[in-house]
């Protein structure tokens, strides 16, 4: 399972984070973010012990959205050593994301 | 490689009724489907016309619905998106992720998305100012004053949701006249929030690396006068394109792209057949998903008994 994050730690769990970490940015109301929600458990399950998958629920969190200028929803970002090294919007496949993972990330 | 006699390519609802009909009538099937199911229900908050629900049902509650429908029954599910299809002898090799499979038979229910309008800035705003989904991202425009740009069902459609949350809504239509059914026309053009901005087209969607998007360049077509339209956000609803850049390039397809087929939905390759949204046709709705995903599976059924025979 993807590790939930808040504002409230988000510094320590992603942006301190020695391993990458792709956070999935989403909210109940949004179908396509449901349409992923499988995808990133499978991933992280997948990706363990080489990139940190994590969610944050952008109707609880609002600060670190908006400090990433999300406005839409689905929106993964790529973190590595605290940068942002990608990002996509929208709902996205497995192979896709995993591609990235391995362009940007390993 | 594992081989199937059907392989049921797309979870809408398209794909999930022909998969249902053929795992009843015993047929060895495979669903594909990149994201989990649901395809552009998932993106409907209330569905109001689908028989049976008379006073609407929520988009995902009906995807549950379906889903939990096929529970009791024998199906592989593959998660991942389709890469390529090549036709062999015995039916269609179909590269799924990193898997290859084989079935005899493939019904193609990949549906279709938004598409974009082509302005400059579109793409470089996505996601930070540019949206096609109201439903997704209406919440992050609370108080604020935002853009559609479109003339059809779905814009009018989705103005009515987004103006329950932005404090101003311009509709800005590229013609005079409005294709949206007659009941959301009524509601838009009275709508105390909404300012309906006719023949007018974007030229471009300006914004800041920083803030995103900031405002509409727009010309209006009938005077030719240009104008600026400060706006936080702009949400595109100009139809529709297929989902099937991986289908093989034999496949007929009409000029937007769209699969042709006949009411039995066979398409002019053997075996092969589509439903739903992908296919060339005028009504794109849950209920006809529905109905040409049995019709599908039945055609793919009669094909599989004929080669059997």
């Amino acid at each position: 399972m993807a590790t939930q994050v808040t504002d409230g730690n988000f510094d320590e769990e992603v942006m301190k984070s020695a391993l990458p970490v792709l956070v999935d940015f989403w909210a109940p109301w949004c179908g396509p973010c449901r349409a992923m929600g499988p995808i990133i458990d499978d991933l992280a399950t997948e990706f363990e012990g080489q990139v940190k998958i994590c969610k944050m629920n952008v109707d609880e969190n609002s600060a670190s959205p908006s400090r990433f200028g999300i406005r839409a929803i689905p929106t993964l970002i790529l973190f590595k050593n605290g940068e942002v090294v990608d990002q996509t919007t929208g709902a996205v496949s497995k192979s896709s994301i995993k591609d990235m993972i391995a362009k940007k990330a390993l | 490689m594992k081989t199937y006699d059907a392989a049921v390519i797309g979870g809408g609802p398209a794909g999930l009724t022909a998969a249902l009909y053929l795992v009843r009538a015993g047929v060895r099937t495979v669903l594909v489907e990149k994201l989990s199911p649901g395809g552009q229900m998932l993106m409907t908050e209330d569905i109001e016309n689908y028989p049976g629900h008379p006073t609407a049902i929520k988009g995902y509650e009906l995807v549950d619905k379906f889903v939990e429908h096929l529970a009791p029954y024998e199906l592989d599910r593959l998660g991942d998106e389709v890469r390529e299809m090549t036709p062999v002898d015995d039916g269609y090799r179909i590269q799924v992720g990193d898997e290859a499979i084989q079935a005899r038979t493939v019904i193609l229910c990949t549906g279709a998305r938004y598409k974009r309008v082509g302005t400059p800035g579109e793409e470089l705003y996505t996601g930070r100012g540019v949206s096609y989904c109201a439903l997704c991202d209406g919440n992050f425009y609370k108080g604020k004053t935002v853009a559609v740009i479109g003339g059809g069902n779905s814009a009018l459609e989705e103005s009515l949701y987004l103006a329950r949350i932005v404090d101003k809504l311009y509709l800005i239509h590229r013609r005079e006249d409005f294709r949206g059914a007659k009941c959301y026309q009524d509601k838009c053009f009275v709508h105390p929030k909404m300012n309906i901005l006719r023949s007018t087209v974007v030229d471009e969607i300006q914004g800041d690396p920083f803030k995103g998007v900031t405002g509409l360049k727009l010309t209006n077509v009938k005077s030719g006068e240009k104008s600026d339209l400060p706006v936080d956000g702009v949400f595109v609803f100009v139809g529709f394109e297929p989902v099937a850049s991986f289908v093989p390039a034999t496949l007929e397809r009409d000029k937007a792209g769209f699969v042709i087929t006949d009411c039995e939905m066979r398409t002019n390759l053997p075996g092969f057949f589509a439903a739903g949204d992908v296919r060339s046709k005028n009504c794109r709705q849950v209920a006809t998903a529905v109905g040409d995903g049995a019709t599908a599976a039945t055609a793919a059924y009669a094909y599989l008994e004929h080669m059997h025979a």
